[in-house]
C-alpha cells in the first residue's frame, strides 16, 4: 500500500491565477494512495519545502508529487528536499501544472480538471517508482582546448597551471589567433604582439601542455569526463623534431607570390612557410597546394637547402586519438567580406560599395596589418593600389552589423572600438591626414572606452559623421563616400584616398557543421549556443564541454580572456573530484530474455550499446547479449521501442510506470 | 543641405578663429543636444544651438555666419549653463556675431537686430548703462519700426520702467575706457 504526498504549488499568481488550487488539493487528496494533499503560495520556497519535509516524517510518506511548474525549473530542488527526509530522490515527481497547463489555458474550470488528471497520472507514477541511486563514473583529467587565439591559450593555460593535462588543437601552423594580426590594442594602445607571444611561447613550452597546430578535430564521442576525440595532424611535409627554424627553406622557396592569409592578402608568402616571424611553433609548414613539388613534381629546393634533412615530402596526415574529460571550443571569429559570393544565402554583399572590387577599400583586418610594425609596410600607413600614404582616410563602421537587408541583425560590439582606434593610429601615423568616421551610434561601454573615444575626437581630431554610407565610388585615384550626417541634417561628400570598412564579426563558415561534429548548438547566425545567456554564460548545453571567446559572440580581448578563465575553471571544477555522478536514468538489458537481435545496437544514437559475450564457468561462450555502458547512456529509451522481445527497460520509466500513467488519464 | 567635407575646410580660418576666441574647440560636443532643448528662442532659429556647433565640427562655417540663429541667441546663458561638457556656447555665438560682421558674411535679414545691438552700445557708451527711451528712439527711427511695441513701452512707462531723462552713472569715464581698451570705442558711434 501507497503512502504518497501531492503538493500543490500556486507560483504566486502563475498557477493560482488559472487553476483552482484548493479545489485540486481536495480532489488529489482522494485519490487512492494519497495520505496527504496541500497547496502553497511558493512550494519551492523555504516554507514550502519545509511542509513536504514535515509532511514525509509525519504521515511515513514514500512517494512524492508536486504539482508546480516545469520539472527542469525545480525538480532538483524539491529531490534535495525530500533526500532531506531521508527520501530516495527518484521517489519524488513533479507534475507540471504550469507550463503544461495555467500557462498555456484560459477557462479556469477545465484547467482545473486537467490539473486533477495531472495529479493523477503522477501519481500513479510514483506508486510504482523504485529507489534509483546514481551512476558513478571516473573522470579523465585531461582537457581537449579546441581554437589556439587569445581565448584557447588563456583556457590551456589556466587550466595547465591548476595542474591537469591539456591537449591543444589549432588548425592554423601558429598559434595566435586574430590577435596576433592587431597591431595595437584598445583602450590601452599596447602593443598586440608584446602581450601575446610571451603566452603563445609559455603555451609550446608548458609540459602539461601538448600543442597541435596544422591540426583539426576530426570526431568526439563519449560524454562528459570521458570523451574519445580524433584528431588529424596534418601533414606538415616538415619534421619540426628536427628543423630548427633556420629559415634557409622559405628564403629560397621560388613560389613568392603567394598571398598571406595573416597578413589578410596585403602581403606575400612562399609554399613553405612560417605565417609571421614569432609564430609558435616557429617552424615551417608546405601548403600543398601551391608547392612545385606537389603540382608539378619538381623543385625540391626546400630540402637541397635544408643543411637538417627536415623536409618530408610523404609525411601524411595522422589521426591522433586522445581521452579527455573536458573540452573548451575556442574556435573564434571571421570577418563578413563585401563582396558577390557570399558563404550562405542570408548575406548579401555591399553592391553600393562595388563589392570587394576597389583595391583602396580595405577592411579592418587588413588596417592593422598596415599599421602593424611587423605588417607588409613595416607598420607606414600605405595604401595597396600604389603605395602612396593617404591623406584622408573613411572608416566606416557596422558594415554587415545591424543590416537586416545583408542578413545580419546583431552588432558586433567591438569595431566600434577598432574604428576609433584606428582613426586615432592613424593620426598617430599621418600627422597631416584627415580621419573621418561614418557611424550609426558609438557604442562603448567598456571600462575606458567612451574616454578612448572622446580622446579621438577631442585631442586627435577624428571627425565622426554620423550616417550610413550609402556609396562609393572611384574618381581619379581617389575614392569619393557618399553619406549622411543626420546631426546636421546634411548630405555629405568626402574625398578619401583609403577607405576601411569595419566589417561584422561573424563565425566561421563551418561553424554550424563543426557544432554538429562535437555535439554543441549554435543560435541562427552561428555563434556557438551558451546553456543560459545570463546564469551559464560558459557551459553549453552539453556537459563537460564549454565556451571560450569570439565563438560564442563577438567579443574584444578583455571578455574573451575572462571567458576562457571562466570556462578553465569550470574545467578544473569538473577535475576536482574523482568520479562524477550521473543521473542513473539508463537502459538495461535483461540478460535472459534478449535474443542479441542488435537491433538496439543499430538504433542508439549514442553508440552506448555494445555486444556481451556471456561464458560458462569454464569460459566457453554460451550465448551473446546486448549491454547497455551505463557511463554513456544518455537515457532517450530509443532502445526500449527497437527491442522485439521487450528486453530494454528504462529505469524511472518503466513499462509499468508509463502504462500506469497512461491507464491513470484515461480512467472516466 | 548637401555639402562635401575635406581636410581644408576643417581647418578653415573661422573655426580656428572661433577656437581662439572662445579658448575651446567645438570637438568637445558630443552632440547631446541639451543646449537646443533649453534654448527659450529655438524656436525663432533656423539652425538649433547644437547644429550651429555640428556645422563648425564639420567645417562649414559659412552656413553658420549666414544664420539667423546667431543673431536670434539671446546670450542668456542657459545652453552654456546646461552643458554636460561645459561648451561655452553662448560666447560661441557671440564669436560667431563678431566673425559674421568682420567677414561681412552677416545675415542681410537680421539687420534690425544688429542694428539694436548698436543702439545698445551706443546708449551704454554714452551713460554708462541703457537708456531705454532714447534707445527706442532711435532704433526706431533708423529702422522705421514706428509703431511696433508701442503698447509695451506705455506700459513699461506707466510702471516707471523707463525715465524720459537719461542718467548718466558715475563711472561712465572708467566704462568708456573698457570700450577703448576693447578696441570699440569709435567703431559703436560708427
Ligand atoms: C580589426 C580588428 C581590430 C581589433 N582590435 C582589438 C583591440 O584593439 N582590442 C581588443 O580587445 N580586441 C580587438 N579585436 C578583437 C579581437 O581580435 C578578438 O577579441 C580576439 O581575437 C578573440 O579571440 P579568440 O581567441 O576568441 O578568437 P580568434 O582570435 O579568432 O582565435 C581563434 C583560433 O581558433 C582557430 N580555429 C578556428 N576553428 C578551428 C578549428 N575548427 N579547429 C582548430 N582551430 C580552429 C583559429 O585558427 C584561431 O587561431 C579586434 C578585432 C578586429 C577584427
Ligand atoms: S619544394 Fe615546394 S615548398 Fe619547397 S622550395 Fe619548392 S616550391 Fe617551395
Ligand atoms: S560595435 Fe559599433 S560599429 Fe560595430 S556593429 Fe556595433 S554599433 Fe556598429
Ligand atoms: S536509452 Fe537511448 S542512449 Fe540509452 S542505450 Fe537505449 S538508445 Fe542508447
Ligand atoms: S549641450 Fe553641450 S554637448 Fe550638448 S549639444 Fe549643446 S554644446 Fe554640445
Amino acid at each position: 500500500m501507497s503512502r504518497i504526498g501531492v503538493f500543490i504549488c500556486h507560483c504566486g499568481e502563475n498557477i493560482a491565477r488559472t487553476v483552482d488550487c484548493a479545489r485540486l488539493a481536495e480532489e488529489s487528496g482522494k485519490l487512492p494512495g494519497v495520505m496527504v494533499s496541500v497547496d502553497y503560495k511558493y512550494m519551492c520556497s523555504d516554507p514550502g519545502q519545509n511542509m513536504i519535509k514535515r509532511a514525509i516524517a509525519e504521515h511515513k510518506l514514500d512517494g512524492v508529487v508536486v504539482a508546480a511548474c516545469s520539472p527542469h525549473m525545480h525538480e532538483p530542488t524539491f529531490r534535495a528536499a525530500v533526500v532531506q527526509s531521508g527520501m530516495n530522490p527518484y521517489l519524488c515527481e513533479m507534475a507540471n501544472i504550469r507550463e503544461h497547463c495555467s500557462w498555456v489555458h484560459t477557462d479556469r474550470e477545465l484547467a482545473t480538471e486537467k490539473a486533477i488528471d495531472l495529479v493523477r497520472v503522477m501519481v500513479e507514477k510514483v506508486k510504482r517508482n523504485q529507489e534509483l541511486f546514481p551512476i558513478r563514473v571516473p573522470i579523465t583529467k585531461r582537457a581537449l582546448v579546441i581554437g589556439g587565439g587569445i581565448a584557447g591559450i588563456q583556457a590551456a593555460l589556466d587550466i595547465a597551471a591548476g595542474g591537469h593535462e591539456v591537449i591543444l588543437v589549432e588548425r592554423q601552423p601558429s598559434v595566435g589567433g586574430n590577435m596576433a594580426r592587431l597591431s595595437e590594442t584598445f583602450p590601452t594602445l599596447d602593443c598586440s604582439q608584446c602581450i601575446l607571444t610571451p603566452r603563445m611561447v609559455e603555451v609550446a613550452r608548458d609540459p602539461r601542455i601538448t600543442l597541435y597546430t596544422y591540426a583539426e578535430v576530426e570526431e568526439v564521442e563519449g560524454f562528459v569526463g570521458n570523451f574519445k576525440v580524433k584528431i588529424r595532424q596534418k601533414a606538415k611535409s616538415v619534421n619540426a623534431d628536427i628543423c630548427n627554424g633556420c629559415g634557409d627553406c622559405w628564403n629560397k622557396c621560388p613560389m613568392k607570390k603567394i598571398p598571406s592569409e595573416f597578413d589578410a592578402g596585403l602581403g606575400y608568402r612562399t609554399a613553405i612557410y612560417v605565417p609571421f616571424p614569432q609564430a609558435v611553433p616557429n617552424t615551417p609548414v608546405i601548403d600543398r597546394e601551391h608547392c612545385l613539388k606537389f603540382l608539378k613534381d619538381k623543385c625540391g629546393v626546400c630540402a637541397k637547402v635544408c643543411t637538417r634533412g627536415a623536409i618530408d615530402y610523404e609525411m601524411q596526415d595522422e589521426i591522433i586519438e586522445a581521452e579527455v574529460g573536458a573540452i573548451v571550443v575556442a574556435t573564434g571569429y571571421d570577418l563578413y567580406g563585401i563582396g558577390k559570393e557570399q558563404p550562405n544565402e542570408r548575406w548579401k554583399g555591399y553592391g553600393e560599395y562595388n563589392y570587394d572590387t576597389y583595391k583602396d577599400v580595405i577592411n579592418g583586418i587588413q588596417f592593422e596589418r598596415l599599421l602593424s610594425a611587423s605588417g607588409p609596410t613595416q607598420g607606414e600607413v600605405r595604401r595597396p593600389s600604389d603605395g602612396k600614404v593617404p591623406k584622408s582616410v573613411a572608416f566606416i563602421a557596422c558594415v554587415g552589423s545591424r543590416d537586416p537587408e545583408k542578413g545580419i541583425e546583431y552588432c558586433s560590439k567591438i569595431c566600434c572600438m577598432y574604428v576609433a582606434k584606428h582613426a586615432m593610429l592613424y593620426k598617430h601615423k599621418v600627422h597631416d591626414g584627415q580621419p573621418y568616421i561614418f557611424y550609426m551610434d558609438i557604442r562603448a561601454g567598456g571600462k575606458n572606452y567612451e574616454e578612448f573615444v572622446r580622446r579621438a575626437v577631442e585631442e586627435d581630431g577624428v571627425l565622426y559623421i554620423r550616417g550610413r554610407v550609402s556609396k562609393i565610388y572611384k574618381d581619379g585615384d581617389q575614392l569619393v563616400v557618399v553619406g549622411a550626417d543626420t546631426l546636421s541634417d546634411s548630405q555629405v561628400q568626402i574625398r578619401a584616398d583609403l577607405v576601411v570598412l569595419a566589417t561584422a564579426m561573424v563565425p566561421h563558415k563551418n561553424a554550424y557543421e563543426f557544432a554538429q561534429k562535437i555535439g554543441i548548438a549554435c543560435g541562427s547566425e552561428g555563434f556557438y549556443s551558451e546553456a543560459h545567456p545570463k546564469l551559464r554564460p560558459v557551459e553549453t548545453m552539453t556537459a563537460g564541454i564549454y565556451l571560450a571567446g569570439a565563438c560564442q559572440a563577438p567579443k574584444d580581448i578583455p571578455d574573451a580572456v575572462a571567458q576562457a578563465s571562466a570556462a578553465a575553471s569550470k574545467v578544473q571544477l569538473l577535475f576536482s573530484s574523482d568520479e562524477l555522478e550521473r543521473e542513473p536514468i539508463v537502459a538495461k538489458v535483461n540478460e535472459v530474455t534478449c535474443v542479441h537481435c542488435r537491433n538496439c545496437i543499430r538504433v542508439c544514437p549514442y553508440s552506448a550499446i555494445d555486444d556481451k559475450e556471456i561464458r560458462d564457468r569454464h569460459g566457453n561462450l554460451i550465448r551473446m547479449v546486448a549491454e547497455v555502458n551505463e557511463g554513456m547512456c544518455m537515457g532517450c529509451g530509443t532502445c526500449v521501442a527497437a527491442c522485439p522481445s521487450k528486453s530494454v527497460q528504462l529505469a524511472g520509466f518503466n513499462d509499468e510506470q508509463v502504462f500506469a500513467e497512461i491507464l491513470a488519464l484515461g480512467h472516466e | 543641405m548637401r555639402f562635401s567635407i575635406d581636410s581644408e575646410q576643417l581647418e578653415s580660418g573661422a573655426v580656428k578663429r572661433v577656437e581662439e576666441m572662445i579658448q575651446q574647440s567645438p570637438s568637445v560636443c558630443y552632440q547631446c543636444g541639451k543646449c537646443s532643448a533649453g534654448c527659450p528662442v529655438h524656436y525663432l532659429m533656423d539652425i538649433p544651438p547644437n547644429v550651429v556647433i555640428r556645422l563648425l565640427q564639420m567645417g562649414q562655417t559659412d552656413r553658420v555666419l549666414e544664420s539667423r540663429t546667431i543673431w536670434v541667441c539671446a546670450s542668456c546663458n542657459t545652453c552654456s549653463t546646461r552643458c554636460p561638457k561645459e561648451f561655452k556656447i553662448a560666447e560661441c555665438m557671440d564669436a560667431l556675431r563678431e566673425l559674421a560682421l568682420a567677414t561681412g558674411k552677416d545675415t542681410p535679414s537680421e539687420k534690425d537686430i544688429k542694428l539694436f545691438h548698436r543702439e545698445f552700445l551706443k546708449s551704454t557708451r554714452r551713460f554708462g548703462k541703457v537708456h531705454e527711451a532714447s534707445l527706442a528712439a532711435f532704433y526706431k527711427l533708423k529702422s522705421r519700426h514706428f509703431f511696433a511695441d508701442v503698447g509695451a513701452g506705455i506700459k513699461m512707462f506707466f510702471k516707471g520702467k523707463i525715465r524720459p531723462i537719461p542718467h548718466r552713472v558715475k563711472g561712465v569715464r572708467e566704462i568708456r575706457q573698457m570700450f577703448e581698451a576693447a578696441g570699440y570705442g569709435q567703431k559703436v558711434e560708427q
